[in-house]
């Protein structure tokens, strides 16, 4: 397998990920780097151009369906230009592992807020079933 | 809380995720979604316009890091090739599958993912 191969299917996974809406970009910047061996900034370079055909895409699909809301999320892109523009330029000066070990905090706890929201989730389904079959015993 | 304290707290986060997405080139958007619904929308449509914010932003922060040096036309090829075909077949798995489950799942991964690039 060459590396190209290697890239091909991590960013496959990545893609799978992001397709069911979960941030499959968040999950390749260390793909590539951690499976594919790639510098961190060039994995991230990598991550920010595949997302936008992908995004593109996705965002036709959403506008048809009504789900997107201008009104909402214009007010917000001017200031996330300009924070854009600041963390690009200051990435430059972050050393390889810096940044990765960073986002690989972040991503912890990310996960780790996804889990409780999850399992929570769960508990909440299972009580409320729990008090629908014992209004039924009473009922 | 008062109108002026919720839009400034609004515009805050937004220069966070800019900042997220530019510094760390991704993760912009998980925290554009809970933004967006801090905003007052629901979880479906959060998702759909966080794209809205992210795309520009992501196009701006592209161009600084091809600029500075960091761009591989075999890599990037290869790539975009992948995420394709990848978002092609997990759109499509997304109907088919159990909402917690993979919400677990991709938990999981997150963490170990994480874990892995702290001590790696």
């Amino acid at each position: 397998m060459t590396p190209q191969h290697v890239i091909i299917i991590v960013s496959a996974l990545g893609g799978v990920i992001g397709g069911m809406g979960m941030g499959g970009g968040t999950l390749l910047i260390p793909l590539l780097t951690l499976a594919a061996g790639l510098e961190q900034h060039l994995a991230q370079a990598i991550n920010l151009i595949a997302f936008v055909p992908m995004s593109v895409v996705a965002l036709v699909i959403h506008k048809n369906n009504g789900y997107v809301s201008i009104a909402k999320s214009a007010p917000i892109v001017g200031c996330a230009a300009i924070g854009a523009v600041c963390g690009s330029f200051l990435a430059r000066y972050a050393g390889g592992y810096e940044l990765r070990a960073s986002f690989g905090a972040f991503l912890i706890a990310l996960g780790l807020i996804q889990m409780y929201k999850a399992i929570s989730a769960v508990v909440k389904k299972k009580k409320a079933s729990k008090n629908k079959s014992a209004q039924i015993k009473v009922g | 809380m008062n109108d002026k304290v919720r839009n400034s707290l609004f515009y805050v986060g937004g220069t966070a995720v800019g900042f997220v997405s530019g510094f760390f080139g991704g993760g912009g958007g998980m925290l554009c979604v809970p933004l967006l619904q801090f905003g007052g929308l629901d979880a479906k449509r959060a998702h759909a316009s966080a794209l809205l914010v992210i795309l520009p932003i992501c196009i701006i922060s592209a161009a600084i890091y091809i600029k500075n040096g960091y761009f591989d036309v075999t890599a990037v090829l290869c790539a975009c090739i992948g995420v394709v075909l990848g978002g092609i077949v997990g759109a499509t798995a997304l109907d088919k599958l159990n909402g917690t489950a993979v919400s677990i799942i991709f938990a999981l991964l997150m963490i170990a993912i994480g874990i892995k690039s702290v001590i790696a």
